[in-house]
Formats: structure tokens, C-alpha cells, sequence
């Protein structure tokens, strides 16, 4: 029997992930004494009543803005249709912590909207009622106009690809475009929906910066909470296990509407759509709608960045940024490489050796797009701390040789948290560009003489080019945008841009964390690009 | 004469399932080959077990009178002079058609190289289309140029794996023509798999026919036509009905039909119950004829009607008639039989 090795480095990359999920899990049974007791008499129900009715504000809204724009763009015909269309995806650039800072700075009371207002009536202090944007609603909202592109996305990929004969099914059975949206259109499209909101949700779950400067007692802010106030890890990994019960619902849902999904797909795309022409109010309100989810999502929050890193940039931009900006890029090229690296290997192995354990790996491996970097963070801290300390004592007893802290506060620590959250979209990116090469283009290409190896140069990588560029840039900005994960794990001393601009937002100086943000909500640019362009190129193709 | 392709009794198996076993064939320099059955059949894994993408379980396969496949040994197929033509033409999407064309040409220096692909894409005329991708070309245009791609370095022998199904019915039959006198002309040895009749009787100059896991029959078109070697065989290729009957005294066949002469295959004994097959093109229409039977169905395909006609016993057969003969279902029409090859099978 052949030794496979595609097997066995495919199983062991995804038992080495996998360990901050068992670590988690397995401190369900560490008692955690008086803490937990504390804990669960007093704040536990605040954080399961919070995130609930966090994801329920989040649901409705993004549920709101997200098919409400999907079903306008795609099957109306508004004026800047084609403009909001992609436009409609940039609120994907901004991390939900920087648009929350930013609307506070907007919005309290010596904000530029109250002062305005002040100005305006005449009233003073205390004269009137202004709503407070720093609360459980506020950061409801604040999350869902930047999390709806999601729902966004996949509603009207939904809604384009329903097959016109369906709908026009409906409106032949005398139901009119109305009737027909809400008993065939929305329908269809429910499962395409659900996947969406099950994204924004597990996103929801997983932010730290928002709840945490508005104040919001959630999941993550008491993981956060007992393991820094309280220095009580199991009491965390506990708290963290629970918040790994709720992603595992969504994780189920996602999934299950996925397949769903598919069997609503009723396959051929039309190859030519009338689009339901508009008139009088309602070409009116769908423009301004998409107008106003765009200007509260992205144009307002990254003007409100331009203007404060305009004042404060001169002050804010300097050695410490730029070490700040390298430490940064460090950082995203080392975890986009490791992780390509990673994805590569196992996208191959699938790809060589197809056997059920490779690619239960492959599928094992992803897994932590869903889970909350807080999470694996406390996952990662507990493992490695466990192993410097132990070797340490060892090494003191054999040698009388202290080895310190090998691993905790490194910056493999931080990048192995790095590649747990972040691997399943450099595999996403890898697989769909290895997929567009068959198997018959190899067996062609060694039908012609060619040797594997040769193949690889010949074919693979020529083809692969382009994803692979990809891969590394999203998770070269998702790394950039991290905050939680690398709030706990970074070295002393080490920030990222994502981390300074937390710090000084949290010490209520906003403009001047502006550079940082914007030089975050920049490089947030590039996956949306990236995504509508292929949202054109697949209307290229339809065409 | 030298034979550029034998099989010695070959078998394939995946994971320990043997899919095709026991095949015999070989082919002759220039000659076209065609694996013909239904889906399924073990077809194409005998295909790849020739080009070397997959190992035999038992058996040889020899390649220009080389041995290159026996179990537990197999020369790579880069070491085979295999070409290879793919159901989804594999073309390389990142290259242009002349460079797709040249992919295999790496041993020539650059002016022969050039001087090749021209030569090539001149005979099937799309010289036109050198620079052009693979996306930018029809369905019938990625064809030609998978096939001369295959055909660039002079391999001992083509494989064509079901090079058609993915083109419309119109056009399958104008290329498989346009295939055929191409490689005649070089006189390229090849061998294709389809699972349409037509295009293997189009193509190919002797025919297996693979079904069950087995090869049935390796023969000519005619052949497996009119005489087919198994029941296998004759359902498979054509229609036609199996009437029943009798070897007689005098070795004639006793049918409701009447007696029927000629050639008897070996092994018929009188007495033996026996089905005979029965092509629609054996039963001829004659209105002179004594011989009347009901029309119960008819089908019209153009130059001629396909009717089925009923015997006493309520036995139908197929009868095939110009189409300005028409006959109303019920009407009684007359026929004789015109059996030149007698293909027997005893009676189930």
C-alpha cells in the first residue's frame, strides 16, 4: 500500500486548524470556578438578550436595504440604475467600527449636524431631543449599512437568474408585476436571501469594535471583558463556546439555504429581460432609495474621513505612521502569502487526490470564515501559552535554561489566527480559478508529451495568474480591516492601522484617527472592484 | 503488414471493478477504428487505457508493435505517441489557436514549427483564425482545431473521444465526413468512441461494439449490421424484429412468413428453434405480392415510411417503404422477403 501523502498533509493542515475550535470547545469542561458563577448570575442573560436583538435589528434592516435595491436594480428601470448597481457594493469598504466612530463624531453634540441644527433654531443645550446614535439601535444600524451588500449580492443574483417564463407565468395567470414580486419573485429568490442574511449574521456575531464603543454588552465585548478585567481564560473560552453555539445555527442555515438555493435555481438565465419601466413617484423613490442607501452607507461616513484627514493629516502622518503603515503591510503580505501557500496545497490535493478524507479536510479547513476572531483568538492565546510554558519548565529542570515565551505574543501567533479566519477565501479564490482547468486540458497536454511538471508551468500557472492575485488580495485586506483577533494577539508595542484607529476613536479624538480609517476604507476598495467586475463580466457573458 | 494497434484480452478496472474485460482488436496502419455502445459501456475507459490515463487490470496493449500497457506496467502518455482529441476539446483557454496548435511541437525548431501550424490550419481552413482564442470560435471551429492540435506532432495513432456530441446534429455529420477525408489523406491511423451509429458508420472503416462490459463484435459496418454475432448486437445497431421459427429438414428456416433459404450459419441442426433477425429493408413492399398484411403503424422520415405491419399471430415487423407509397393504418399491403444474410440466434 502506497504511502498517500496528498492525504496525510491535507488531514494534518486541517488538525492544526482546527485547534483553536477544540480548545474553545474542550474548556467547555474546565471548571471555571466562582468567576463563571458570577458571570452567568449577573451580565450572561445582557449578552445572549443584546446579540439577539442585535441580530434582530441588523436582520430587518439590511433584510430592507438589501432586497429592496437587489429587486429594483435588477428587474426595474430607474434613472442611475447602472451606476447604483455597483455603486451599491461600496459599503463593503468600510469596517463597521470605523462607520460607527465616524457617525458618532457626525452626531453628538458638538458633531457638525447638531451644531447646524443649534444654529439654525436658536436652542441650546438641553432644549431639545436628539436620538443617542452610540446605543443597541444605533450599532444595529450602523452594522447593517455596511453588512446589506451581502444580501445585496446574492438576492440579485437570484432575481437575475429566475427565469423570465416563470414570471411571465404569473403575469399571464393575470397577476400584476406586484402580486408577481411577492408570490413568485420573492419567493424564488428566499433561499438566495437567507444565505445573505446568514453572512450579515455571523458577521453581526462576530464585530467587536462597534458594540464595544458604543457600549453594547455583547458575546464578544464579555469574552473580551473577563479575559482582560477578569484574567480568567476558561470563563472566556466558555463564553466563547456559546457564541460558537449560535454561528453553528447560522452556519446550518447558511448552508441549508445554499442547497436550497440550488434546486430554486430553475437553471437557464433569460437571455434578454424587460425590466419593469418605472414612472411618475416610484422612478422618483427607487432612485432616491438607492440614492440614500448609498449616502448613509458610503458617501456621507467616507466624506465625513476625507474632510477630518484633511485637518489632522499633517499632524497624524508621521514616522509613527509610517512605521505604523509598514508594520500593517508586513503583516497582510505575510498572512495573504501563508495563506495562498495553504490553499494552494490543499486545493491541489483535492484536485490530485479526491478521496473522501482530502477533501472533508479541504471543507474542514474553511471553516473559519465563520467564527469570530475573538473566538479563535482565545483558541490561539490558550494552546500556545500552554506549550511556551510548558517547554519553559521543561527546559528549566533538563537545562536550567529558561526558552520565555516562544510563541504568545509573536507574531506567528497572530498570523496562525490569521490563516484559521481567512484561508476559506484564498481556497475559494484558488478553487474557482483551478476549476476553470479541466482534467481533459492535462491529459491533452500529456497526450502531446508534455511531463507533469512541465504542465505545471506550461498551463497551471499561466491560467492560474489571475486568482491567485486574488486570493492574495482579499485576504490581504481582510487582514487589514481585522480588529479583535488582533487586539489580543498582537506583540507588545506592534499596532496595525485597523488597531490605532480603534485606539484613538476610543480616546474620543475621531479626526484624528481618520487617516488610519482612510487608508483602510482605500484598500477596502479593492475586493469591491474586484467584485463588480465580475458582476459585468457575467453580464457580458449573459448577453 | 504491421499492426499499429493490439489489444490482447484487455480488462479495466477502477478501485477493483472490472468496467470492460475480455478485448481483443487490432488495427492496421491508416485504418479507422470506432468503439461503438451505449453510455456507460466501458467504451471510454478502454479509450483511456490506450492513451495510458489508465492502467489495464489483465492483458496487453501494444502501440506500433510495442508493448505499453500490461498490468502493473504502463509507459506514460507522454511516452506513447498518442493524440488525443477530448468530447470538450480541451483547448487551452490562455493560448491563441496557433499556439494551441503548436503546444505539442516542442522538439522543432521554430521556422518548421510555424511552417506546421500553417500547414495544418490551412487544411482545414482556418488559417484565417491564427491569432484568435480558443473562446472567440464556434463549436465547429474548436473541433477542428482540437484535432489538428492532436494531429500536429504525427502521432502513431488518434484518440477521439466522443469528438462530436457536443455540436449540432447538422454539423456532426458534415464534420465527421470533413475528419474522415483528412485523415485519410495522411493516412492517420485512428480510433474514435461515440455512442451514435450514424457517426461510426460515417467514420470509421471497422466497428467494435461495446456492451455489458464486453466487445461484442469487431467488424465492418456492414457487418455488424446484417451480421451481427449477438443479440447484443443486433438490438443495439439498427431496428428490426426477431421472428421466430424453425431450422427444417432441408437447413431452410420455417417462419410464419414461409420458408426461408440461404447460407445457414454453423452449428444449425435441423430441429432447432431459432429467432431470425429481421431488418426493415428485408421486408420489401410489392403490390403483386400474395403476402398481405395490416398496416398498424406507420412513421414518415422523408424519402421513405417506416410501417410496422402485423402477422397473424399479432408478430409485428418492420417494413421500409419510398414514401409516395402511402397506406392508411388497417389497409392490408403486400410484401415479400428479401433476407440476403441470415443472422440466427437460438430461440429464448
Amino acid at each position: 500500500m502506497r504511502v498517500n501523502y496528498w492525504s496525510i498533509s491535507s488531514s494534518g493542515i486541517a488538525l492544526i486548524l482546527a485547534i483553536p475550535l477544540f480548545v474553545v470547545v474542550a474548556n467547555i469542561f474546565v471548571p471555571a470556578g466562582e468567576v463563571w458563577q458570577h458571570l452567568a448570575e449577573t451580565v450572561l442573560r445582557d449578552y445572549v438578550v443584546n446579540s439577539l436583538l442585535l441580530m434582530v435589528g441588523v436582520a430587518i434592516i439590511s433584510l430592507t436595504l438589501g432586497v429592496g435595491t437587489a429587486w429594483l436594480v435588477s428587474m426595474t428601470e430607474f434613472p442611475g440604475r447602472r451606476v447604483f448597481e455597483w455603486a451599491l457594493l461600496l459599503p463593503m469598504a468600510i469596517p463597521a467600527y470605523i462607520i460607527a466612530y465616524t457617525y458618532t463624531g457626525m452626531l453628538d453634540f458638538a458633531g457638525p449636524v447638531q451644531t447646524t441644527l443649534r444654529e439654525l433654531t436658536g436652542w441650546g443645550y438641553g432644549d431639545y431631543w436628539f436620538p443617542e446614535v452610540r446605543s443597541l439601535e444605533g450599532a444595529a444600524i450602523m452594522l447593517a449599512l455596511v453588512l446589506y451588500p451581502y444580501i445585496y449580492l446574492l438576492a440579485r443574483a437570484a432575481f437575475l437568474s429566475q427565469s423570465l417564463c416563470v414570471l411571465e407565468v404569473s403575469r399571464s395567470l393575470g397577476n400584476g408585476p406586484w402580486r408577481t414580486f411577492f408570490s413568485v419573485g420573492l419567493p424564488l429568490a428566499r433561499p438566495a436571501i437567507a444565505a445573505g442574511l446568514s453572512l450579515v449574521l455571523m458577521e453581526t456575531l462576530a464585530d467587536y469594535g462597534t458594540v464595544q464603543y458604543f457600549g453594547v454588552d455583547t458575546f464578544t465585548t464579555g469574552i473580551f471583558r473577563t479575559w482582560y478585567g477578569l484574567d480568567n481564560a476558561p470563563a472566556a473560552a466558555q463564553l466563547a463556546a456559546i457564541l460558537l453555539l449560535f454561528v453553528v445555527v447560522l452556519v446550518t442555515l447558511e448552508r441549508y439555504s445554499r442547497r436550497q438555493a440550488r434546486y430554486h435555481d430553475s437553471g437557464r438565465g433569460k437571455s434578454s429581460l424587460t425590466r419593469l419601466p418605472l414612472h411618475g413617484w416610484g422612478r422618483l423613490s427607487a432612485t432616491l432609495f438607492c440614492l440614500a442607501t448609498l449616502l448613509f452607507g458610503f458617501l456621507l461616513p467616507a466624506g465625513q474621513l476625507g474632510l477630518w484627514a484633511i485637518d489632522t493629516y499633517e499632524e497624524m502622518i508621521d514616522q509613527r505612521f509610517a512605521t505604523l503603515v509598514f508594520h500593517t503591510l508586513e503583516l497582510a503580505v505575510l498572512a495573504s502569502l501563508l495563506a495562498l501557500i495553504t490553499a494552494l496545497l490543499l486545493n491541489y490535493a483535492r484536485r490530485l487526490q479526491p478521496n473522501r478524507t482530502v477533501r472533508f479536510a479541504v471543507r474542514a479547513a474553511g471553516m473559519g470564515y465563520a467564527i469570530p476572531g475573538t473566538v479563535i483568538a482565545v483558541g490561539v492565546v490558550i494552546p500556545f501559552g500552554w506549550f511556551d510554558n510548558t517547554l519553559d519548565s521543561w527546559m528549566r529542570e533538563q537545562f536550567d535554561i529558561s526558552t520565555g515565551l516562544l510563541l504568545s505574543g509573536t507574531l506567528a501567533a497572530l498570523l496562525f489566527a490569521y490563516l484559521v479566519r481567512f484561508l476559506a477565501v484564498s481556497l475559494h479564490a484558488v478553487e474557482s480559478g483551478l476549476e476553470r482547468i479541466t482534467p481533459s486540458m492535462d491529459e491533452a497536454a500529456r497526450a502531446m508529451g508534455e511531463r507533469p511538471a512541465a504542465i505545471l508551468g506550461r498551463i497551471h500557472i499561466p491560467m492560474l495568474k489571475g486568482s491567485l492575485i486574488t486570493a492574495l488580495l482579499l485576504v490581504f485586506v481582510d487582514v487589514l480591516k481585522e480588529l479583535p483577533a488582533t487586539l489580543i494577539l498582537r506583540p507588545f508595542n506592534f499596532n496595525t492601522l485597523a488597531v490605532r484607529a480603534y485606539e484613538l476613536a476610543a480616546d474620543e479624538r475621531l479626526a484624528d484617527a481618520a487617516s488610519a480609517a482612510l487608508a483602510i476604507v482605500i484598500a477596502g476598495l479593492i475586493p469591491v472592484i474586484l467584485l463588480s467586475r465580475s458582476l459585468s463580466q457575467s453580464r457580458e457573458e449573459k448577453k | 503488414m504491421k499492426t499499429e494497434l493490439e489489444l490482447k484480452d484487455v480488462a479495466v478496472a477502477y478501485d477493483g471493478n472490472t468496467v470492460i474485460k475480455e478485448v481483443s482488436l487490432s488495427l492496421q496502419p491508416g485504418e479507422i477504428g470506432c468503439l461503438l455502445g451505449p453510455s456507460g459501456c466501458g467504451k471510454t475507459s478502454l479509450l483511456r487505457a490506450i492513451a495510458g490515463f489508465e492502467p489495464v487490470s489483465h492483458g496487453e496493449i501494444h502501440l506500433n508493435e510495442q508493448l505499453v500497457s500490461q498490468p502493473g506496467n504502463s509507459v506514460p502518455t507522454e511516452q506513447r505517441r498518442v493524440g488525443m482529441v477530448f468530447q470538450d476539446f480541451a483547448l487551452f483557454p490562455h493560448l491563441s489557436v496557433a499556439k494551441n496548435v503548436a503546444f505539442g511541437l516542442k522538439k522543432m525548431d521554430a521556422g518548421q514549427r510555424d511552417a506546421r501550424v500553417n500547414e495544418l490550419l490551412q487544411l482545414v481552413g482556418l488559417a484565417h483564425l491564427k491569432e484568435a482564442h480558443p473562446h472567440q470560435l464556434s463549436g465547429g471551429q474548436q473541433q477542428r482545431i482540437a484535432l489538428i492540435r492532436a494531429m500536429a506532432p504525427r502521432p502513431d495513432i488518434l484518440l477521439m473521444d466522443e469528438p462530436f456530441s457536443s455540436l449540432d446534429t447538422e454539423l456532426r455529420e458534415q464534420l465527421a465526413r470533413e475528419v474522415r477525408e483528412l485523415l485519410k489523406r495522411d493516412g492517420i491511423t485512428a480510433i474514435l468512441v461515440t455512442h451514435d451509429q450514424l457517426e461510426a458508420f460515417a467514420m470509421a472503416d471497422v466497428i467494435g461494439v461495446v456492451g455489458e462490459g464486453r466487445l461484442h463484435q469487431w467488424d465492418s459496418g456492414y457487418n455488424i449490421y446484417h451480421k451481427p454475432q449477438s443479440r447484443f448486437v443486433a438490438d443495439f445497431i439498427g431496428q428490426g424484429v426477431m421472428l421466430p421459427g424453425k431450422v427444417s429438414e432441408a437447413l431452410a428456416i420455417d417462419t410464419e412468413l414461409g420458408t426461408i433459404e440461404g447460407k445457414l450459419p454453423l452449428g444449425c441442426k435441423p430441429g432447432c428453434e431459432i429467432e431470425l433477425l429481421l431488418r426493415p429493408d428485408d421486408v420489401l413492399h410489392d403490390d403483386e405480392s400474395e403476402l398481405k398484411l395490416e398496416v398498424k403503424e406507420r412513421a414518415f422520415r422523408g424519402a421513405e415510411y417506416l410501417y410496422t405491419l402485423a402477422l397473424p399471430s399479432g408478430q409485428p415487423i418492420l417494413c421500409l417503404v419510398q414514401s409516395h407509397h402511402h397506406h392508411r393504418i388497417g389497409e392490408r399491403i403486400g410484401i415479400r422477403l428479401d433476407v440476403e444474410d441470415i443472422a440466427l440466434f437460438p430461440a429464448r
